[in-house]
């Protein structure tokens, strides 16, 4: 009986470990197996970056097999962009109509009328940010800071096609036309660049006020303390000793949201129209590099022509601008941020 | 009093008054930020008065304004998030779990941590453009022309994969999730990082393994921060339109995706189901910005209406995250 017993719960203990013997090495094998899997899931993010240089590059500058035959067995060129325009004309040429007979590839239309777009936004985002933001930060109770931070918040997160309606329907005829064609006798576009830079400064308002904001209150109490000590009113601490601690973090939350405005897209598309001219009228129509992308896609272009393989080009353009602002950014908050012990 | 000291009262006074100034200043940024988003409600909530009724979300779109609906926006916006949430779900908390848990703080971690904060900088029309030349041309591997389909037989119907997969829905799912894979990594590393490290040693202490350690610890006390994470990035999704365009959504379409309008049409015909992520699609994004191009003023108030919509499933997305969030915070207490 005992012996029975001692060989039944011998029996039970080697089972469980030569389980747990036999298993090991599966259970490396299975745990290196997920950690590799693991390993591809971030690596689909290198992989995504490499895709993206890879399109705009291999349609924009070098082709690495520019010939193809088409449907009917003919051989048609689909050389990149850089290929057949020289680079000297994209950058210098007044005239951007590869839709036209006459074609012509200088991007400056289309970089000014981002620019003034970006241009009208920052002048409207960026104090409006900044101000909000210091008041959340110095002036607000926290109750109050609890209630308006998360409603300012859901400005950024209302789609930019209900933002380029609104530019549309009410900004230019409700704001900009009694304003500026019937009280100042200015002619008012029914699409123009005013518009849209108004609404994407408004889409930015939220990026510098959160990020701002952030920055801000991470400066330590004893400096503003110090501050009052030495009689300074809120107004001295604020701008004099709060601001200055906390400016890389401010600079960078600036470049982000113009870097954001410059890759905004459907408000400007809508509000702004497309004409492609180097103005510096804001009430008139504007094409930007963005907007010309979305109605060359939604025209029909022929694949492989010189009109597609122009928004690859004016796509590097643009991913290249927000690249270096991001990186600047990053660097600048990087590189001289203060540190608080 | 002497002179000095008339003097610094005075200069005392006027500092104060600049300090009294410049807090309202602040006071009426903050104030008319607010304003422009009630302003911005309040004007699409009037545009849209009167147009939101159940034609609007039953019907298909149509050239006469009061015969059109937004319900292959409708369809088309539901399957691609759906699709987006499967490709993003497990690929960015798998690689946020890599980065948090596994990876040593070598060259190419730090390469792939640079690389997504500036990934997440990239403009969405950019996505796009990876988009149709990946997805939708397959990098002109298979020429449009010569392209074949490939046929799997299942056991409710044929799945019929197009190749390359042409202007599909699939191909504009894929273009989404990469789009929000480095919000949703990111998202998942702080949920992730925010679990304390006392978990992880009690449990390796336990004799537990690296993955069961992450498995059965450490992932489910990071999911109320990863599933908000996650379901923000799917509202940003929902209200992306420019990639869209790009990857080739069609700005009119009268029919869902595999003709699937209804959710009985599922049961009753399962090969609807899997025509659908290869089929052409229309979002409500799309279908909003199609409405603003049109000439027709009614067509304002259809715009409209679909923002109002679309601005209404955005709420409940934000709301869902919001509550998942506090109950989170309410339960764990480290």
């Amino acid at each position: 009986m005992s012996t029975a017993s001692t060989s039944s719960s011998d029996a039970t203990l080697s089972k469980a470990t030569s389980s747990l013997h036999r298993s090991a090495s599966l259970v490396r094998l299975k745990e290196w197996g997920i950690r590799s899997l693991l390993f591809l899931c971030a690596a689909v993010s290198i992989l995504t970056t490499l895709g993206i240089v890879a399109v705009l590059f291999s349609n924009a500058i070098y082709d690495v097999s520019p010939r193809q035959v088409g449907p009917n067995g003919e051989v048609r060129t689909n050389e990149a962009f850089f290929q057949q325009v020289s680079l000297t004309e994209f950058v210098f040429e007044t005239r951007w109509t590869p839709g036209y007979t006459e074609k012509h590839f200088g991007i400056m239309p289309l970089v000014c009328g981002t620019l003034m777009i970006s241009g009208i936004a920052a002048l409207i985002g960026l104090p409006i940010g900044l101000c909000s933001a210091i008041y959340l930060s110095e002036y607000a109770v926290p109750r109050t800071r609890a209630l308006i931070k998360p409603v300012l918040e859901i400005l950024a997160g209302i789609p930019t096609v209900v933002y380029g309606y609104f530019a549309l329907v009410f900004v230019t005829p409700y704001i900009l036309k009694p304003l500026f064609q019937d009280l100042l006798g200015f002619n008012v576009g029914v699409f123009n660049a005013a518009s849209a830079g108004i609404v994407v400064g408004i889409m930015i308002i939220p990026m510098i006020s959160s990020l701002s904001e952030d920055v801000l209150r991470s400066v330590p109490r004893s400096l503003r303390e110090a501050a009052y000590a030495l009689g300074s009113t809120k107004f001295d601490v604020s701008t004099r000793v709060v601001v200055p601690a906390a400016l890389s973090g401010i600079i960078a939350s600036f470049l982000l949201a113009i870097s954001r405005a410059v890759g905004e897209t459907m408000a400007v598309t809508i509000a702004a129209g497309q004409t492609a001219i180097v103005t510096a009228d804001p009430l008139r129509s504007v094409a930007t590099m963005t907007s010309y992308i979305v109605n060359v896609s939604k025209g029909d272009a022929v694949i492989g022509s010189i009109e597609e393989k122009s928004i690859y080009a004016v796509g590097l353009t643009l991913f290249l601008m927000t690249l270096v602002m991001n990186i600047i950014s990053q660097f600048v908050l990087r590189r001289f941020r203060e540190v608080y012990n | 009093m002497s002179d000095q000291q008339i003097e610094y009262a005075a200069i005392l006074k006027r500092r104060h008054r600049i300090s009294t100034c410049f807090e309202w200043v602040c006071r009426i940024a903050t104030g008319s930020a607010l304003l422009f988003l009630a302003v911005l409600l309040a004007g699409v909530i009037w545009q849209a008065w009167g147009w939101l009724d159940t034609q609007f979300l039953t019907g298909f779109d149509s050239r006469r304004p009061g015969k059109a609906g937004l319900l292959a926006g409708l369809w088309g916006t539901s399957w691609l998030i759906f699709f987006t949430a499967i490709f993003t779900v497990p690929m960015g908390v798998g690689a946020a779990v890599y980065l948090e848990e596994y990876a040593t703080d070598n060259r190419f971690t730090r390469l792939i941590k640079l690389n997504l904060s500036n990934l997440a900088g990239v403009p969405s029309i950019v996505y796009g453009m990876l988009g149709v030349t990946a997805f939708v041309r397959m990098f002109g591997m298979i020429s449009a022309a010569d392209g074949w389909t490939l046929a799997v037989s299942l056991g409710i119907g044929t799945l019929e994969i197009p190749l390359p997969l042409g202007r599909c829905l699939l191909a504009g799912s894929f273009t989404l999730s990469l789009l929000i894979l480095p919000v949703v990594i990111i998202a998942s590393q702080e949920a992730l990082r925010a679990v304390p490290p006392s978990i992880r040693h009690a449990s390796y202490a336990l004799g537990a393994t690296e993955w069961q350690t992450i498995r059965h610890q450490v992932l489910p006390a990071a999911v109320p921060g990863i599933a908000t994470g996650i379901i923000l990035a799917l509202s940003r999704a929902m209200g992306e339109t420019a990639p869209l365009i790009v990857v080739g959504a069609m700005s009119y379409v009268a029919f869902a995706p595999g003709n699937l309008d209804t959710p009985m049409a599922a049961v009753q015909d399962p090969q609807r189901v899997l025509d659908a992520p290869f089929d052409v699609f229309t979002s409500i994004t799309i279908q909003i910005t199609n409405w603003i191009e049109q000439p027709k003023e009614e067509f304002q108030n259809l715009a409209a209406a679909g923002s109002l919509v679309l601005l209404i499933l955005l709420v409940i997305f934000n709301a869902t995250a919001i509550v998942i969030r506090n109950r989170a915070q309410k339960k764990i207490s480290w």
